[in-house]
């Protein structure tokens, strides 16, 4: 999820589960990337990280729970009645970017062990770099 | 032969239980009466087996000149194919009926198997009167009633085309195949319609005072004369034949003798004359025939014993028999009801009529000829342009009696419903052209508004209404409204989207909910307003910031308008990831690339290094049904390295993605093959390459067959085109796929030249005016006009927007840039290719392979949890798969 503005008083992104991936100008508007991070425990995730036309940043997790594939960041985003959301590239379930929530599942189930929601993570942009929290 | 026995035990009573109920005849009246028995009888009470003189399934005799536009007898089925599957349903093909014994209640079929029935319908339809002019038996004499005279007629044509060619020195010279055709009604200018068609000339010889004379009046007759002239059709009324004479060398029918004298030099002569009943099996079974044949039923549609019925063209019903299959439907229905217990009974006939032929608008309904005692006729006649329209009116001037139109039968479709019904104001603003400002109609209930399937304007209301119908397509299938003929199609249209409205249902062919315009209009907007990015585009015409749906469709136009690479600035953000990462994207996620060989023609040099790049970069490899070579399995980061090998040996990748031109597939042509008349690789090549990189409403595919043998099926494509010794003819709107189509014809013997202005008009104007995801089988069904309009608009240039669509695939074939290669030469591109932000080289880790037939496959999620499969590959920059 986004807390681009206001900013948390000290965000501390520099603790275990946060990552810097990459600088903000790295990222196309509306058009997502995949980063690789590292949760505290040291498990390595695929995050799929999204920068809007407003500058806006949001993260959630590349996996497709639809198609079993990594692929969230090359989805198509737009708006559901004002709400930003990506598209899965596989299947075309819409997802809401701010909390990951599934929208529309396009008559779909997901793959078996995996939830119908997107995780969504935070995100701080902080000196024109992008750092992606997982915990 | 048997279509039947399904292995499932169909359900109701037991099939000792079930009565049976015999068809004799399976024509357009038979397959109405099982589908109607078939949807009715929901507790399976009855079977029924349907007894076919022709070896086909029932087809649409009403469409019969259309078999020599199609050249397929499929396209000519009836209905539902899967109604001949049901285990009801018994079809025997190929087997009449030569007795019936009554009292036995039994059949005997052709080959003396006999048949027990609880019941029997006689729907044996009529055969083609010949009347008795002498010589009507000589060879090149044909009747017009089956797909075989049909196509016995055809290559009777063909043949003597081909007689008449003759090589001097001047060149090939050809004699045209004069052909006439005896009888002015409908049937008879239908094949005057075939035979020009096939290229033969064509004189029309009737009888009576004018053409069509059942019904149209003197003066409809005379406009109809000269449309029929316009097509080059001749027409002699008023003539007599007294004789048909043979060739003297040939022995085939080559003079026409005339009562008045006239004489006409023919090599074809078709007798449309008439139809008489196939009462023969009635007439032996000791049954009641009317004083002109038929056999005599009463409103229910039964014989005098009573578990003999007879429906459509045979039956003699109010004392005359009608050889139109609306009545004939109605019967059926009718007998239906009864056998299901119902009380029907035939409501009298509905003889509107409306000529099929190409080009020539022709309805009558009611009382044509104003016979009505105290009818006022009101009439709108323009000799120049061909239109002639009269209403019939009853003495009060208000109640419409009957109507006759000639070369506009744009009233027809709204004006015959209101039969019997008071028009409201002056009826001659009826007969104004372009409607005159004429009231709306506001069609009663029990106006019939499509007469094949007697489906009412109440039935059409009720489906929006009570049945939650949405769109005519649902419509369609929930009351069969518009499937036959297709003729009140407007009117349903419109009756179901007045309906819609009512219901407060939005009736929208908005893009989404960012866009109310549709793509076609979209297009001409984005088009005028000379807009070039999305973010000007939704500020101007939609809102929100778009969605997968209408941004790749802006991102289409966007191309198809010319606005550099696709992925230049705000563009790349439109594409769905297959056009972003310029490749296709398989389930797991890596992707497919496909280089471009053009008609299918490709080196033994190119064929090496693609079995290079596969090997080196570990791909799966599959020839694709496009004639080019699939390989799969490249990941994100590989893919400019991929393209990097192609280009340097030549090649470029290919769409094997994207709404755009695929391929262009061919046969050998006539530069390799015993048969081939042209070079059909060297047009593939040559139109792929003029093409390629074309963005449109869905995918576009091509094909160029060297001669009719056809061997690249191009008339499964979007474009076919086919060689002749004279160049090529060219079918648009084929489809393969979910719901297959054959192209059909657009033009014939174009030159090279003539060919791609032909197919540049007909993708330009497809490109800019189809709805989204539209292919162009269902566009050429949707646009304008249909395939006379696109043919009119391409052509003929009826828009005169020809020159617009020539410069506007000039600019594509000019602009054309290998778009692969493009990103390769852009490191802003080429930064898009990598697989993580933070780390571009590395390998997505989840990916994973096992080996399959020496090749690898993606692992199944089984395989890769359980490490069930042994070994799990996972890919590195190079995966080597070992057997």
């Amino acid at each position: 999820m986004t807390t681009l503005a206001p900013l948390p008083a000290d965000p501390s992104v520099d603790g275990p589960g946060w990552t810097a991936v990459c600088p903000l100008d790295a990222l196309a508007p509306e058009r997502g990337a995949a980063a690789l991070v590292t949760a505290s425990d040291g498990e390595e995730l695929q995050v799929a990280i999204f920068r809007l036309v407003d500058g806006t940043v949001h993260a959630v997790q590349q996996l497709d729970p639809y198609s079993g594939a990594n692929v969230m960041s090359r989805g198509i985003v737009g708006t559901r009645r004002g709400t930003p959301t990506v598209a899965a590239p596989v299947y075309k379930q819409v997802f809401e970017l701010a909390t990951g929530r599934c929208l529309d599942a396009a008559g779909k189930e997901p793959r078996d062990g995996l939830a119908a929601d997107l995780a969504a993570f935070p995100v701080v942009v902080t000196g024109g770099v992008v750092h992606v929290g997982l915990g | 032969m048997t279509t039947t026995q399904g292995s499932e035990q169909p359900p109701g009573p037991r099939p000792d239980d079930r009565r049976h109920v015999v068809v004799v005849g399976g024509g357009m009246v038979a397959q109405r009466f099982v589908e109607a028995l078939r949807s009715r009888d929901d507790a399976g009470a009855w079977r029924v087996s349907v007894f076919a003189e022709e070896p086909r399934t029932p087809y649409d005799r009403v469409g019969l000149t259309r078999y020599f536009e199609v050249r397929d007898a499929e396209e000519l089925t009836l209905g539902d194919p899967a109604l001949w599957d049901d285990p009801l349903v018994e079809l025997h093909r190929d087997c009449a009926i030569t007795a019936i014994d009554r009292g036995a209640r039994t059949v005997t079929d052709r080959l003396g198997r006999v048949h027990p029935y609880d019941e029997l319908v006689l729907a044996t339809g009529s055969s083609a009167a010949v009347p008795p002019i002498p010589g009507h038996d000589l060879p090149g004499v044909f009747v017009y009633r089956t797909i075989d005279d049909v196509a016995a007629l055809r290559g009777w044509v063909e043949a003597k085309r081909e007689t008449g060619r003759v090589t001097t020195r001047g060149g090939v010279v050809e004699r045209p195949v004069r052909g006439a055709v005896v009888g002015g009604g409908l049937l008879g200018l239908e094949a005057a319609g075939a035979l020009k068609a096939l290229g033969a000339q064509a004189t029309v010889i009737e009888f009576g005072s004018h053409l069509m004379g059942v019904q149209i009046d003197l003066g409809g007759g005379h406009a109809l004369k000269r449309l029929i002239n316009d097509k080059g059709i001749a027409v002699r009324a008023e003539t007599a034949t007294k004789e048909l004479r043979p060739h003297r060398r040939t022995g085939h029918v080559g003079r026409m003798d005339f009562a008045d004298g006239g004489r006409l030099d023919v090599d074809v002569v078709v007798l449309a004359t008439g139809v008489r009943p196939r009462d023969e099996l009635a007439r032996a079974a000791g049954l009641e025939v009317g004083e002109r044949g038929g056999t005599v039923v009463d409103l229910t549609c039964r014989t005098a014993d009573p578990h003999v019925w007879a429906i459509g063209e045979v039956a003699c019903i109010e004392g005359r028999c009608l050889g139109l299959v609306a009545p004939g439907n109605t019967m059926a229905e009718v007998v239906v009801d009864r056998l299901l217990g119902g009380g029907a009974t035939f409501p009298g006939a509905d003889t509107a009529t409306r000529l099929k032929l190409s080009g020539v608008d022709v309805a009558s309904f009611g009382d044509a000829h104003g016979r009505t005692s105290g009818a006022v006729e009101i009439v709108w006649a323009d000799p120049v342009a061909g239109v002639y329209k009269k209403l019939v009116m009853a003495d009060d001037a208000r109640t419409l009696l009957g109507g006759v139109f000639v070369g506009d039968a744009a009233p027809y479709a709204s004006l015959r419903p209101m039969l019997g019904a008071e028009l409201p104001g002056d009826p001659s603003a009826f007969l104004l052209p372009e409607g005159g400002g004429a009231p709306a109609l506001e069609l009663p209930d029990d106006a019939t508004v499509c007469s094949c399937n007697n489906v009412s304007a109440g039935t059409i209301r009720g489906a929006v209404d009570e049945h939650g119908c949405t769109d005519v397509a649902g419509v369609k299938a929930c009351t069969r409204a518009g499937t036959t003929c297709g003729a009140c199609l407007p009117l349903v249209t419109k009756l179901t989207r007045t309906e819609l409205t009512k219901a407060g249902v939005e009736v929208s062919n908005a893009l989404c909910e960012h866009f109310s315009l549709s793509r076609a209009q979209l297009f001409d907007a984005v088009r005028v307003a000379d807009l070039h990015t999305f973010s000007e585009i939704i500020e101007r015409f939609g809102t929100g910031r778009g969605c997968d749906v209408c941004k790749p469709v802006v991102a289409s136009i966007l191309a198809s308008l010319g606005n550099g690479h696709i992925l230049a600035g705000e563009q790349a953000a439109l594409q769905d990831t297959n056009d972003h990462m310029l490749a296709n994207m398989q389930k797991d996620g890596t992707y497919s690339v496909v280089p471009r060989m053009p008609g299918g023609e490709v080196t033994p040099e190119g064929l090496i290094v693609v079995g290079q790049v596969a090997k080196d970069f570990g791909l799966y490899t599959k020839i694709t049904g496009g004639q080019r070579i699939d390989m799969f399995g490249a990941r994100v980061e590989q893919l400019p390295q991929i393209w990097e090998r192609l280009v340097a040996a030549g090649f470029e990748s290919g769409h094997a993605y994207g709404k755009s031109l695929r391929t262009v597939k061919s046969c050998v042509g006539s530069t390799w093959c015993r048969f081939g008349v042209q070079d059909s690789v060297g047009m593939a090549v040559r139109l792929e390459l003029r093409y390629r990189g074309l963005r449109s409403p869905h995918k576009l595919k091509l094909g160029v067959s060297g001669c009719a043998r056809e061997c690249a099926e191009a008339r499964g494509k979007d474009v076919g085109v086919i060689a002749t010794d004279k160049g090529w003819n060219v079918y648009v709107g084929g489809n393969g796929g979910q719901t297959p189509r054959h192209a059909r014809l657009l033009a014939e013997d174009l030159d090279d030249a003539t060919l791609l202005r032909t197919i540049d008009r007909f993708l330009m104007y497809y490109v800019r005016t189809a709805d989204r995801l539209q292919r162009t089988a269902p566009w050429l069904d949707d646009v304008s006009g249909g395939l006379e309009g696109v043919r009119a608009v391409v052509m003929d240039d009826s828009l005169g927007i020809g020159a617009d669509l020539d410069a506007a695939m000039a600019a594509h074939v000019d602009g054309y840039e290998d778009e692969w290669k493009a990103v390769l030469s852009d490191p802003d591109k080429l930064a898009r290719f990598g697989s993580f932000v933070n780390a571009p080289t590395t390998p997505d880790p989840a990916l994973a392979y096992v080996p399959e037939r020496g090749q690898k496959r993606p692992a199944t999620p089984d395989e890769v949890a359980g490490g069930l499969a042994d070994p799990v590959l996972v890919s590195g920059p190079i995966l080597e798969v070992r057997a």
